[in-house]
């Protein structure tokens, strides 16, 4: 066994997921792999499916067919080869496996930024208050807002509140953390400091999913790009190759032209 | 006309109407806190139930909402005790309407509320690996009692007016003392006049500090 060849299994395995809402297909069997401390960006035009595809790994949404499994573990649906939706309780628990962020934040507007992350910690993962909050500071920190730790949603700036939104996620100590459009809600100038913070999550190898618009970072932060048309991957690869102008993938090109052409 | 007010009777009775004032409250308290447990488990069953329950629950709500008030209070208070064999007081009697009735107006208020909470909050709880209940205990009813706190003291208010019904079956409240004074003084237009400012006064008070409540709530939004 210790000669087998140095395999590398993926951490998140989307095979083959299709999913319509109603007539309309929205994922047509996408398939995606992404190996441990990874970070893999979706990109493409709206309505491609990349949120959807988020939003499945961590089953927001059902699918139709095909699997997703974290850590070879199907996510929404038991293993039993009938197709049967987990339970609640089962999925509340393979949840708490990936972490997520949201473009519109969605913190719990009654509870203040510590709070806001260790309502996970206390209900979820069974910490003590007092643990709890010492997690709570440590990411908070991390953030650069160890000083707003008892401040409100509310009295926070809406990148504050993406920061104490990414730090809720990732003290859960997820395998994986979905990133979706993140920064789209957010003033130009507060859009800096959020992506600062998941710069630094990648250099500590933190696996990663993200829907981004923001090329530039999509092509420093990230280990592949891919690229999503019409409810399906249209193209996948490292960064410098996708993003490169000759890319042979017409539909690619006319985003990039297209992309380019209303932000620069 | 020739009538001159004199109040000096309304005053030696004032017991009757002081004490009438105290048992009002008491009869919208209590009739609030049961009418919120109904509006409350109500509510929440509906959301989460199927088209059967909805129903069930949807026709409660519109016969109460539809039937006068005075009406309920015959029905429990006269019309139930020759249906079952059951005995109670018309205080108890009273108190069972008047909560039957808030807790009908709360469960519309509720569940509006509990519809108004934002999906992405509901996705946050899910995110996280919490389970139904505890999105339900952690996450929608704190929203939802924010979104709702106005409405709930607006119930309150009018719930304390209408405990003035409880007149007609001899509970000794604040309108049926002043029926009390007024058949043994003659002196109908000072005691009513006394009355009206007593309500007048306790539901701005209410009013009052039920706003302030509100604006604690809303600071911490």
């Amino acid at each position: 066994m210790s000669n087998a060849p140095h395999q590398n299994p993926a951490l998140l395995d989307v095979s083959e997921v299709s999913k319509a809402f109603g007539s309309v297909e929205v994922l047509r069997s996408v398939s995606l792999k992404v190996t441990r401390g990874e970070v893999v960006t979706v990109i493409g035009p709206s309505g491609s499916g990349k949120t959807t595809l988020l939003r499945c790994v961590n089953f927001l949404e059902s699918y139709d067919s095909g699997s997703i499994r974290i850590d070879g573990k199907e996510v929404g649906y038991r293993e039993t080869g009938t197709r049967q939706r987990r339970s609640e309780r089962d999925l509340a628990a393979m949840r708490a496996e990936t972490g997520m962020v949201f473009q519109s934040f969605n913190l719990f507007p009654h509870l203040t930024a510590a709070g806001n992350i260790m309502l996970g910690l206390r209900k979820v993962r069974g910490k003590s208050n007092a643990e709890a909050r010492t997690i709570a500071e440590h990411w908070l920190g991390r953030v650069g807002l160890a000083h707003k730790a008892d401040s409100l949603p509310a009295e926070l700036s809406g990148g504050q509140q993406q920061r104490v939104g990414i730090a809720r996620a990732v003290a859960m100590e997820p395998k994986i953390l979905l990133l979706d459009e993140i920064t789209s809600a957010l003033d130009p100038e507060l859009v800096g400091e959020v992506l600062e913070v998941v710069r630094s999550l990648a250099e500590d190898g933190m696996t990663m999913l993200m829907v981004t618009h923001e090329m530039a970072f999509a092509r420093d932060a990230s280990s592949r790009i891919v690229f999503m048309a019409d409810g399906g991957v249209s193209a996948v690869g490292p960064p410098a190759e996708i993003l490169a102008a000759g890319f042979d993938n017409e539909r690619l090109r006319s985003f990039l032209a297209r992309f380019r052409a209303s932000h620069f | 006309m020739g009538y001159t007010l004199n109040f000096n009777l309304i005053w030696r009775h004032f017991d009757k109407l002081w004490g009438g004032l105290l048992l009002s409250l008491e009869l919208a308290v209590i009739s609030i806190a049961i009418g919120i447990v109904i509006g409350l488990v109500l509510a929440v069953w509906y959301v989460s139930a199927g088209r059967a329950v909805r129903t069930i629950i949807a026709a409660y709500v519109e016969f109460i909402r539809n039937v006068p008030l005075i009406l309920l209070v015959y029905l429990v208070f006269y019309g139930l005790p020759t249906v079952v064999d059951i005995a109670y007081s018309a205080q108890t009697s009273f108190v069972a309407t008047l909560s039957l009735y808030s807790g009908a107006y709360l469960v519309e208020v509720f569940r509006s509320g509990l519809e108004a909470v934002p999906r992405g909050q509901l996705d946050a709880g899910k995110a996280i690996g919490l389970t139904p209940w505890q999105r339900l205990l952690h996450v929608r009813l704190p929203t939802m009692l924010r979104i709702t706190l106005p409405a709930l003291s607006n119930t309150f208010i009018s719930l304390f007016k209408d405990t003035s019904v409880a007149s007609v079956i001899s509970v000794p409240e604040l309108t049926y003392g002043a029926q009390w004074i007024n058949f043994n003084t003659f002196r109908i237009v000072e005691v009513y006049l006394v009355v009206t400012a007593m309500y007048l006064l306790t539901g701005y008070a209410l009013l009052f500090a039920l706003r302030l409540v509100e604006r604690r709530f809303k600071a911490a939004r």
